[in-house]
């Protein structure tokens, strides 16, 4: 089992969902499982083009998966995904 | 003439001010001199300035600097503590002198009234020793990084939204010469426009600002000090619904336009255009024309019983803040709403400001091909000021 953390700013495309968890091999494998469970994630993690959007960073434990394989980076029973994407707020 | 470091000295007053700095072994007078001796500039006087301004001048920053070319609006004070209810309608740099300067009279202050922008970033920035970003959006957040890159200052970062919070501090200087990773190391482009709200549009949490403008806070003194670890390097991220915090390593990435194997980038650029805004959406205010709509012709629309279809794009809890009638499609349902559109009139939407509003017409009308759409122009707030002074802005 993985677990993938949603941030605050994806939880209402996740059923409000803090975390959720999915069998998966590889990372590609995990959010692909994560998309399908909510699909209204998708367009928010992938481009047009189908890759991990760049303003968002995929981490396994505290290290970019881009340090790693990237999406093809393998997971192990119990590792921990973290998906953060960009946020600009504070003044306003 | 710059003090230099051991030219600066302390009054008796000064020595009691910090008194509770200078018993810290770790810090102590040394970093109390670093400290007056510091010109930092806060970029932004919202909802992160307002407790890195209030800590700043509290702890004895020599010199800071303000940019903001905003004014206080009723809005703002349920999270810029640095401003009372007797400020709405001033400029905020000006109310923020004043507050600040009655807090701690011993530091100097430079205040910018305007917006911070691609032909006056670096000429800012160089006359400052470090930077604190406190601004709202992404076109802002890469001049800021950029700037700070090109001038290499250190560029202490925390951004909000909603219950979300990140830190960091990026573009360090170690002791060995090198620096640390930039924003652009993190994000290398921002999201297409649309994709994320910004606190106007998304809301956030008022205390939220409040944490994380004090971590910003402390970030700089650790930075002009000396002292401590500085989150450089690093990215912290606070969930304050869960309240969990979680900590990850940034690495460099050879892509990086600024920083990276092969950088293409030695000046500052558009920003906007960068970020995909396209300025044209949201500059039409008079008109009918380009498919916009201003609040004056929407009213002549209104008065002169013209048959037209009223559509608000905004969700339901803003609709019962302020609302001019009309029906209620927020901006995320509206493709499975499709049928309530009518598409024999001339059909105006209607959001806060004029951007989502504007997303969904450009939706429909390449998507769908649909016709006869107006945006009307600077929203609901634009009615409020315009049309109806009764009505609550928010």
């Amino acid at each position: 089992m993985i677990t993938i953390f949603i941030p605050t700013p994806l939880r209402r495309f996740a059923a409000e969902q803090a975390k959720v968890n999915v069998n998966a091999k590889n990372v590609a494998e995990a959010i692909r499982s994560l998309t399908s469970i909510h699909p209204s994630l998708t367009p928010y993690i992938y481009d047009e083009a189908e890759l991990i959007r760049k303003h968002v960073r995929i981490y396994l434990g505290e290290d970019d998966i881009r340090e790693k394989d990237g999406i093809n980076t393998l997971l192990k029973e119990g590792d921990e995904l973290s998906i953060i994407p960009a946020i600009a707020g504070g003044s306003f | 003439m710059r003090q230099t470091l051991e030219e600066i000295k302390f009054s008796k007053e000064e020595l009691e001010r910090y008194s509770r700095h200078l018993i810290i072994p770790e810090f102590n007078i040394e970093g109390q001199k670093r400290l007056k001796h510091a010109r930092v500039l806060v970029v932004g006087t919202g909802g992160l300035g307002a407790p890195l301004l209030l800590y700043l001048t509290a702890a004895g920053v020599g010199t800071i600097g303000i940019v903001d070319f905003d004014i206080v609006d009723y809005s703002n004070l349920q999270r810029q503590v640095l401003f009372t209810t007797a400020d709405v309608g001033r400029p905020k740099v000006e109310a923020a002198r004043e507050r600040l300067s009655a807090l701690n009279p011993f530091v100097q202050f430079e205040v910018f009234n305007t917006r911070l922008d691609s032909t006056n970033a670096l000429d800012i920035i160089s006359q400052f020793d470090i930077v604190a970003d406190g601004t709202d959006n992404f076109p802002t957040r890469y001049l800021v990084n950029d700037a700070c890159v090109l001038a290499g200052k250190v560029n202490v970062f925390a951004s909000i939204f909603r219950f979300e919070g990140q830190a960091s501090v990026f573009n360090y200087l170690y002791a060995d010469g090198s620096r640390g990773p930039n924003y652009r190391d993190l994000f290398p482009t921002p999201p297409p426009p649309g994709l994320v709200p910004s606190c106007a549009e998304g809301g956030v949490i008022g205390v939220l600002p409040g944490i994380l403008g004090s971590l910003q806070a402390n970030e700089v003194i650790k930075v002009v000090s000396g002292v401590g670890e500085p989150l450089a390097g690093r990215f912290f991220q606070f969930d304050a619904a869960e309240f969990k915090t979680r900590i990850f390593k940034i690495s460099k990435d050879p892509e990086n336009p600024l920083t990276g194997e092969n950088p293409t980038q030695t000046e500052l650029i558009d920003y906007e255009f960068f970020c995909g805004i396209d300025l044209t959406h949201t500059t039409m205010h008079n008109a009918e024309s380009n498919g916009q709509l201003s609040v004056t012709a929407l009213n002549d629309w209104i008065k002169s019983g013209k048959d037209f279809q009223l559509i608000d794009v905004r969700e339901p809890y803003e609709f019962e803040i302020a609302n001019i009638g009309g029906t209620l499609i927020p901006k995320g349902e509206i493709l499975k709403h499709l049928e309530k559109i009518d598409p024999h009139k001339d059909v105006a939407f209607l959001c806060r400001s004029g951007k989502r509003s504007q997303d969904v017409i450009d939706l429909l009308q390449m998507e769908y091909g649909l016709k006869n759409l107006y945006n009307i122009a600077g929203g609901i707030l634009a009615w409020a000021d315009e049309i109806d002074p009764g009505m609550a802005k928010y």
